[in-house]
């Protein structure tokens, strides 16, 4: 992406830093020591979540577990047994799902083990700033949108889940026209989705989730190529008066890779309201190659969480409070579109 | 002096069950159960009156028993025996338009407690996951017993209006099931094989009879410390079913059809009147259907004894297993998991003898 219209930085030493940290990230006392210089640079900061030295060190490959290896036969007799009893309990029908048919079983066993290839060896994603996710409760994830189909946001949730280390799982929000197509709105809701209502979301966020929005909507994901890592205007704001509503921290997200999955080139508008899609997308091989064209471009991918904006010191009455409002979108929104320039010039190839 | 209670609607089963159970309560000293045709059940020493709650007698019979409590739940989505769905809806509308103004002329009633259900929030895929009492219905119900509980419940809310000294209790009931549940899910799940929609894997919930019986006795007297039982509440029992688990827990194997093939195949059956498979029954079972039941607990200070998955494993047992009982299957699952090809379990030992 060299053709990005970068802004300039003032702090170009976090990308020096980041260079020689990585391989320090496991000791516990370093780690607090740099959150404590992390919260005394952000005090006198004019913007909010600029560049914060922590954000940059990566966490993906140093979290795997060694692999594991089951050489003698009681693993695999274990894996057997496990897989059975899997069986049996699907076959039966004796597994729990929650109010909003989250299917916790399914998800980590079948649906994740599904999503991983597609995110650890076709987008090889990397992920940073992990730890400005809590261990628990209710947090909102704010991220941009972007790539034609969703897959940011499933990659997100497949990045949340690994490399956090509590495991936490993410709770999407996704627009109505996931719950109106057969099959889609199925694996939606098994995989922990719901809709993108303020309902659900305070349910959620009550309930002590992590919930994962991206309020660009189909502004960010059915963007013409020639936008890319152009944030969209944020839907009305009104994530942020759910978070303030439950007192939930708002942790912004920036995905890059996403956006050059499907180069959006045309949009068949009238073919779109015909199938009563709000775009459809015309990229170098789709439709023309068929299927084939469907299948994205293997970009490299980075998903970086940013400091938590905390929302708990405003008194309840503020999220009626317009003003207040937008400035918190617009700070989310200036944090992610920042941590998305930054995270361009750190790139060395869209596919490396 | 004790109460009296008026129940109508006690030739179901339902009714019939909450009458005797009232009776035991020590502050009722009379109860009244009004049916247009009498009941095959005994009511045990309730006094039966014959009378269709679409005609003024209801009035007459309000004013001479002099009810203080009234009951209503002559709401119901089936025709009991072979009666057509214009008979059902009347009773439902007619009935308690009919109902309402004899109460509204009663000097003595001064509690009504009528059965809706969760069928007035719809069911579409633009509406929020949980249903809460104050959610307005994203598109309103067009047809069938969904439509008759919106009006039923419009007719209550301009009485509560009319009469404030009365205190009037809407319980919203989910899917009830038990052993002697005759909803129209009740008799979907009696199906040899369960038609599904294709590519949807509705959430459902379901109360049991004996909570449904619990809930209405809680809501016709007075309220206990702490708590206030008139308004409106949703009645569910905890936790949520997917369509393919109660498929499964059943044992009977679903067929998913395309929405197009089970809309048109829905008004085939209803043409033939085999079962009353209303439109609002393929949303429900399309879209699925889940309500908070958090005003049940603190307002109404009501706890279900069973869960939506006990109530379902207790309507499945009284049913009996389908074509492919789950025991069977996960003994067929255990069988593999023996074999010794995949060195799973060790052959049993005879050394026992």
């Amino acid at each position: 992406m060299a053709d990005a219209k970068v802004i300039p930085f003032d702090d170009d030493r976090s990308r020096g830093a980041a260079v020689q940290r990585p391989a320090r990230r496991r000791g516990a006392g370093s780690r607090r020591k740099e959150s404590s210089l992390v919260r005394e640079v952000r005090e006198v900061q004019p913007l909010p979540g600029r560049a914060s030295a922590q954000d940059d060190v990566p966490v993906t490959r140093e979290e795997q577990p060694p692999p594991e290896a089951p050489q003698d036969q009681g693993g695999i007799e274990r894996r057997i047994a496990g897989g059975l009893s899997f069986l049996r309990r699907r076959l039966t029908g004796d597994y729990d799902v929650d109010d909003f048919g989250y299917d916790e079983e399914l998800t980590d066993q079948v649906l994740m083990s599904l999503l991983r290839p597609v995110y650890e060896k076709y987008f090889r994603v990397e992920v940073k700033g992990i730890e400005n996710i809590p261990a628990e409760g209710g947090a909102l994830i704010v991220a941009n949108h972007s790539g034609t189909l969703p897959l940011d946001g499933l990659m997100m949730q497949v990045a949340v889940h690994d490399n956090h280390p509590a495991g936490r799982h993410l709770r999407l929000l996704a627009a109505d026209l996931v719950f109106m197509l057969p099959v889609v709105n199925e694996l939606a809701r098994k995989l922990g989705h719901t809709l993108a209502c303020a309902e659900d979301a305070e349910r959620l966020l009550g309930q002590g989730e992590l919930v994962g929005v991206m309020p660009e909507g189909f502004k960010g994901i059915g963007k013409p190529f020639s936008e890319r890592y152009k944030l969209q205007r944020f839907g009305r704001g009104g994530f942020v008066s759910t978070a303030l509503r439950r007192g939930a921290p708002i942790i912004p997200c920036s995905i890059v890779g996403a956006e050059e999955i499907y180069p959006m080139i045309g949009n068949a508008k009238t073919l779109a309201r015909l199938l009563g899609f709000p775009y459809f997308p015309l990229t170098p091989t789709f439709p023309w190659l068929g299927p084939l064209g469907a299948i994205p471009l293997p970009t490299k991918w980075t998903i970086q969480f940013g400091e938590p904006i905390h929302t708990d010191g405003y008194p309840p009455e503020a999220a009626e409070d317009p003003m207040l409002m937008f400035n918190l979108t617009d700070q989310v929104r200036e944090q992610i579109q920042h941590t998305l320039y930054k995270l361009l010039v750190q790139r060395r190839s869209v596919f490396f | 002096m004790g109460k009296v209670v008026l129940v109508t609607g006690v030739a179901r089963q339902l009714g019939g069950r909450f009458v005797r159970r009232i009776q035991r309560d020590p502050q009722v000293d009379r109860v009244i159960a009004v049916d247009a045709v009498p009941p095959e059940h005994h009511l045990g020493g309730a006094d039966f009156i014959q009378a269709d709650i679409r005609q003024p007698t209801i009035a007459r019979v309000l004013a001479e028993t002099a009810a203080d409590t009234v009951v209503h739940l002559d709401v119901t989505a089936m025709a009991l025996g072979s009666g057509s769905r214009t008979t059902v809806k009347e009773t439902n509308v007619i009935g308690t338009m009919q109902l309402l103004g004899a109460c509204q002329k009663s000097p003595t009633v001064k509690r009504l407690v009528v059965k809706s259900s969760t069928n007035v929030y719809g069911s579409a895929p633009r509406d929020p996951a949980v249903f809460t009492e104050t959610t307005p219905p994203k598109s309103l119900p067009s047809g069938g017993f969904a439509k008759d509980a919106v009006e039923v419940e419009g007719y209550v809310r301009g009485f509560a209006r009319r009469r404030p000294d009365v205190a009037v209790c809407v319980l919203r009931f989910a899917n009830i099931l038990g052993p002697s549940a005759d909803t129209p899910l009740a008799s979907y799940f009696s199906l040899p094989v369960l038609p599904t929609v294709f590519g949807y894997d509705p959430r459902l919930q379901f109360v049991h009879e004996d909570d449904v019986i619990e809930v209405l006795r809680i809501a016709s007297h007075e309220p206990e410390r702490g708590t206030l039982n008139s308004g409106t509440f949703n009645i569910a029992g905890d936790g949520v079913l997917l369509l393919s688990q109660c498929s499964r827990r059943l044992g009977r194997p679903t067929v998913p059809l395309l929405l197009p093939a089970v809309t048109w195949a829905g008004s085939l059956v209803r043409t033939l009147g085999v079962t009353d498979f209303s439109p609002e029954q393929i949303r429900l079972l399309t879209h699925g259907r889940v309500v908070s039941t958090d005003q049940m607990r603190e307002t109404l200070g009501f706890q279900p004894k069973y869960t939506t998955a006990e109530t379902f494993a207790d309507f499945a047992r009284v049913r009996g297993p389908g074509l492919l009982p789950p025991e069977a299957l996960a003994g067929a699952v255990d069988r593999i998991a023996a074999l010794p090809a995949l060195g799973g379990g060790h052959p049993p030992t005879q050394s026992a003898n």
